[in-house]
């Protein structure tokens, strides 16, 4: 069996497995119903589409990251099944992985593009470059925060704990952060912080995903000071680009890692 | 066709397996037995490269096992009441593993059949009793027409008609030649089954040997109790 029919079927059944289930549902519902609301009741698309990339950010890590956790498991005993079937441990946990992160991506972009489709007359040229980010954070947050919770669920035994340590990584990420960035910059005063702050973003991907979102929203409100940090310091493009770069790595390392705690897991 | 020699495993404190040198003959069905915790299901799983042993070899066939997975084509794995995707039906699983292992094996539906499952399987598995899931669990370890079955508690929660379909199924791929490995804690059931028994304690093998040699030591005529000796006289030592 080669590596892309084994992954291949596991995305698949698995697919199948998740679009039935309410909560996905329900997800996606979330999503359209605000962004309707914000469209309708939000004062102009801008500031629309900012307030949904705030939520997008707030909700997207915080749900993904507690369900993957709670999913991996929820698929334990599957996961097994699986395993004694001829199949080779890291195309498994790629399937389950994609088979997870992608209905979920779907999930999201459908949420999320179904009121702006619906609203298409009010979403002007200079809006394209928003809406695309927007959707390509939700997607970036869907396959870091995946591959963080298929990570810990995968080096954690204990179920609770795991869900502990998921939950702790977003609080770290999106509440704690900010926090943290306040007092470096009291403490540090004057001095020179654009660097450290640099290096903070880069630490934090759900700052990085609001760094992009920003970068292509039409008001630089909201910013905040990393952000505007990591404008000032590579330029829109380059910003963009450099963003998306440690995304990537956001994503890749906890993969790799996770396929490495799988391939030597005793189940 | 199963060898283990000097098989060990620890869960952090816990020995789980000591030193397992174990033979299970090809053609015969047999019984794993032993109190809880005494580390069958981790035996069973180290045959099935679940989990990884920390020294040991285990031989099938005459191959030691590593890193290639092929030789998975030709076990059936029947876990302990394992909980399926709730959302999928019994169809799409057998589907599923049908995918992944190719169609190089003839297919054997015989169970399916036999416990009726029919409409069953167009259901989501979430909606089914325990025991018909249990009918599934074990269609499904049936179905690839494997040299070697291993049997996790097969017949938990099972009706007694399904119970004896499945013996029944169990005595007639022996004969047809498939090796068989069962774990239960219904001797009865063994008893029906077995031709050799593996008594294991706190991860070392107590007894192994054919039925009729345990019943000879321990001056039993059941199982049942030939068993309950074994722990007995285990536990006074």
């Amino acid at each position: 069996m080669t590596a892309a029919s084994t992954v291949r079927s596991v995305i698949a059944y698995q697919t199948r497995d998740l679009i039935r289930s309410r909560w996905l549902v329900a997800y996606t519902l979330f999503f359209a119903l605000t962004g309707e609301g914000l469209l309708r009741y939000g004062g102009g698309e801008s500031k629309a589409l900012l307030s949904l990339g705030s939520i997008v950010l707030f909700v997207v890590p915080l749900v993904t990251a507690v369900f993957g956790t709670v999913y991996v498991y929820n698929s334990r005993d599957y996961t097994e099944l699986l395993l004694a079937q001829p199949v080779r441990r890291g195309r498994l946990y790629a399937g389950l992985y994609l088979g997870f992160t992608l209905p979920l991506c779907a999930a999201v972009i459908a949420g999320v593009a179904a009121p702006l489709l619906w609203h298409r007359d009010l979403v002007e040229a200079r809006h394209v470059g928003a809406v695309v980010s927007l959707l390509g954070t939700a997607v970036a947050m869907t396959v870091v925060f995946g591959a963080l919770a298929f990570l810990v669920a995968t080096c954690v035994e204990d179920r609770l704990k795991a869900l502990g340590t998921a939950v702790a990584i977003w609080l770290l990420a999106s509440l704690l952060y900010d926090g943290v960035v306040l007092v470096a910059t009291v403490i540090l005063g004057d001095h020179a912080v654009e660097r450290p702050l640099l290096l903070l973003t880069v630490a934090n991907p759900i700052d990085l995903a609001r760094v992009l979102l920003v970068l292509h929203s039409d008001t630089a409100a909201l910013m905040g000071y990393t952000g505007a940090v990591f404008t000032r310091f590579f330029g829109t493009t380059a910003g963009s680009a450099a963003a998306i770069a440690a995304l990537s790595l956001w994503a890749a390392l906890p993969i790799a890692f996770g396929l490495r705690a799988f391939a030597r897991k005793d189940f | 066709m199963i060898e283990t020699r000097g098989l060990s495993k620890r869960f952090g404190a816990l020995h789980v397996l000591q030193a397992v040198d174990l033979t299970i003959g090809r053609g015969r069905v047999t019984a794993l037995v032993g109190p809880n915790g005494a580390g069958k299901t981790t035996l069973l799983k180290s045959v099935l490269g679940l989990t990884r042993p920390d020294a040991g070899i285990i031989v099938f066939d005459g191959h030691t096992l590593g890193d290639d997975e092929s030789f998975r084509a030709r076990i059936g794995y029947m876990p302990q009441a394992p909980r399926f995707p709730s959302n999928l039906t019994g169809a799409e699983l057998y589907a599923m593993l049908r995918d992944l292992r190719g169609d190089a094996r003839p297919a054997d539906e015989t169970l399916f059949e036999s416990f009726d499952l029919g409409e069953q399987l167009d259901k989501p598995v979430r909606t089914l009793s325990g025991g018909t899931r249990q009918k599934i669990n074990a269609a499904l370890a049936f179905a690839f027409s494997p040299d070697l079955l291993i049997l996790d508690e097969p017949t938990a929660g099972l009706d007694p008609v399904s119970s004896a379909t499945l013996k029944d199924k169990v005595l007639a791929d022996r004969h047809s030649g498939r090796t068989v490995i069962v774990t239960s804690h219904v001797m009865s059931d063994l008893e029906e089954l077995a031709d050799d028994v593996v008594f294991l304690a706190d991860g070392r093998v107590c007894f192994a040997g054919p039925v009729w040699d345990l019943k000879r030591l321990t001056r039993q005529n059941n199982l049942e109790r030939a068993v309950a000796e074994l722990m007995r006289t285990r536990r006074a030592a």
